[in-house]
């Protein structure tokens, strides 16, 4: 079974977000990057179908050089092979993301793509289908179960308030969701040996972009609270201001 | 070229959801702005009498497509319906009546079918907007980032677009009591193809008959401070009384005390109710992240100095175990429940 698994760095979920100096993106002085969550549970899924069916598993990114970092944590993981379609920058939008993830996963008819639902940065919920689209294969996204017999899919994917059991065909787009499994923790030996593994570099296909950020700012600032400290005794004052100043009951 | 706005709304077992009210009215407004018309799709089964009433959030016009329809065409027998169906009948009507704006609900299928939809028509994409305004004739959409940690304002080039409103952001305005006029589409007319049912949803798994996180207008949320899951009924009296949804923090989610269902943060769910209830929830920042943009917080925590008071509306400083009962016994006199 050959499965690609897309993966992106992403700043820490714990982050502060501190607006740059061009007013368009953030400060990146002070954050820390890890490998986009999600894409853990990507990167999981297709470990555990490699070592239940054999094959390989490809970890594939588009971004600057830093996204290798990216790739190295799914090698520790125990991906083999890993591709950076590398951008000479970070500004790019979710369009151009997937069209030049599209372009070479097309070229390398994989059995399975494998994305993590979102990325926690821009949260579009949305390269997963818009690979699909590209290369035409189906895609089923929040996923928090899956089963494949044959070329048979049924996956479980979460909606508000319940589950939908959803039936496809291989090949596929899957877009996991935390509750799939456990992703594992990479070991010494996994850890050395993603060391001598070669990340490959590619050329982007498109270099447009559909849209441009023309603003980038901050929440506006909440103004202070009322704070009450006498607990139980504060309760009728609290509910009084909640029906007729704050007007939500 | 001129503008066409065409607004796609969720229907489920023949009711529309508020959202569809939101977005109507939003597409009511900017076709206004632009000067242009617009159009509503919906697809469901026996919903025309419910289209109608889209009029009276201005809507001139709902295009209906029949569901059974629709899933007749379907190459997985038992299909309730298919994402990538919904998806080709949006691009197709938007291709065939000439939309060029595209506006989608951001519910959990509304996002779904989006994205497949900005690729068929090739239109430049927002995912879940919380503001649109235009600026020069051009539409300006702002959508939240780094899970509402910032907002991004976002200018699309080339003229087409397609942008999903986030749920319960955007204002339903009722102008009237005009009705709709209904054009029935004809299925057979869309083009549809077995890939456009690359994938079907069999079955729909009600999880409970609680409210969603995702819809709820009120959430009452627990944390580490209620000491185990136990306590949990704490939270869920004073939910109920309310008629609020239930919420957990990335913590108790983490030790197995809750599902992930009910997660509220930067890797569970981004919500924005009008009164949000921490309980015990020290106000980590990806949790801060998920919730900020409630409208009316209010805080119950013994540390003075825990970080969710710096954006709670009302705090309460103390024991959650004598506040919230006595919160849920006031809730209860003053709501005569």
């Amino acid at each position: 079974m050959k499965i690609i698994v897309g993966v992106s760095l992403v700043p820490d979920s714990t982050t502060k977000v501190k607006i740059g100096a061009d007013k368009k993106s953030i400060d990146e002085a002070g954050v820390s990057y890890i490998l986009n969550p999600y894409d853990e549970f990507a990167v999981e899924e297709a470990l555990q179908l490699k070592e239940k069916n054999g094959g390989e598993v490809i970890a594939i990114s588009y971004g600057t050089d830093k996204a290798k970092e990216a790739i190295k944590k799914a090698f520790q993981m125990g991906a083999e092979k890993g591709v950076l379609i590398k951008s000479a920058t970070a500004d790019f939008d979710t369009y151009t993301a997937a069209k030049n993830l599209a372009d070479y996963i097309k070229g390398q008819s994989p059995d399975l793509v494998l994305f993590g639902k979102t990325s926690i940065d821009f949260d579009g919920l949305s390269v997963p289908a818009m690979v699909a689209e590209m290369i035409e294969y189906p895609c089923i996204n929040v996923v928090v179960k899956l089963d494949i017999n044959g070329n048979e899919i049924t996956a479980e994917r979460e909606i508000e308030g319940g589950k939908e059991i959803v039936v496809s065909n291989l090949p596929a787009v899957i877009g996991t969701q935390k509750g799939i499994n456990n992703p594992r923790y990479p070991n010494l030996k996994s850890i050395m040996a993603s060391k001598s593994k070669p990340v490959e570099e590619v050329t982007p296909t498109y270099n447009g972009n559909k849209y441009e950020v023309t603003e980038m700012k901050l929440p506006p600032a909440k103004s202070a609270g009322k704070i009450f400290t006498n607990g139980a005794a504060d309760v009728p004052e609290l509910v009084k201001l909640l029906r007729e100043e704050a007007k939500v009951i | 070229m001129s503008n066409r706005i065409l607004a796609f709304v969720e229907s489920k077992d023949g009711k529309f959801k508020n959202s569809a009210f939101e977005v109507v009215s939003e597409a009511k407004k900017i076709s206004g702005e632009l000067g242009c018309e617009f159009e509503v799709l919906t697809i469901g089964s026996g919903i025309d009498a419910e289209a109608e009433n889209l009029g009276s959030y201005g809507a001139s016009k709902v295009l209906v497509v029949d569901l059974n329809d629709l899933n007749s065409k379907s190459k997985f027998p038992g299909t309730q319906y298919s994402h990538s169906a919904f998806a080709k009948v949006v691009a197709e009507t938007a291709s065939q009546k000439g939309a060029n704006i595209i506006l989608i609900s951001g519910t959990g299928l509304g996002k779904e079918i989006a994205p497949r939809v900005a690729i068929k028509t090739d239109s430049a994409f927002c995912q879940d907007c919380v503001a649109l305004h235009i600026d020069g004739g051009n539409i300006i959409a702002t959508k939240p980032v780094y899970a509402g940690k910032s907002m991004i304002d976002m200018k699309f080039n080339g003229d087409k677009i397609l942008i999903t409103l986030r749920p319960n952001v955007f204002k339903p305005v009722k102008s009237g009591d005009a009705k709709a006029a209904i054009e029935k589409v004809d299925v057979g007319s869309l083009n549809l193809t077995d890939k456009d049912f690359s994938s079907a949803v069999k079955e729909v798994v009600v999880s409970s008959e609680k409210l969603d996180v995702a819809e709820a207008d009120i959430i009452v949320s627990g944390g580490r401070g209620l000491r185990g899951p136990e306590n949990f009924h704490l939270v869920e009296t004073l939910a109920g009384v309310l008629g609020a949804a239930t919420g957990a923090s990335r913590a108790v989610v983490d030790a197995g005390w809750r599902g992930h269902g009910e997660q509220v943060g930067q890797t569970g769910k981004t919500v924005s109710p009008s009164l949000y209830i921490a309980v015990g929830i020290s106000g980590a920042i990806q949790h801060l992240a998920g919730m900020s943009s409630s409208k009316t917080i209010v805080a119950i925590n013994k540390d003075k100095d825990a970080p969710i008071f710096q954006i709670a509306d009302y705090g309460m400083v103390g024991d959650a175990f004598e506040i919230v009962p006595a919160l849920t016994d006031e809730f209860k006199k003053v709501l005569g429940s």
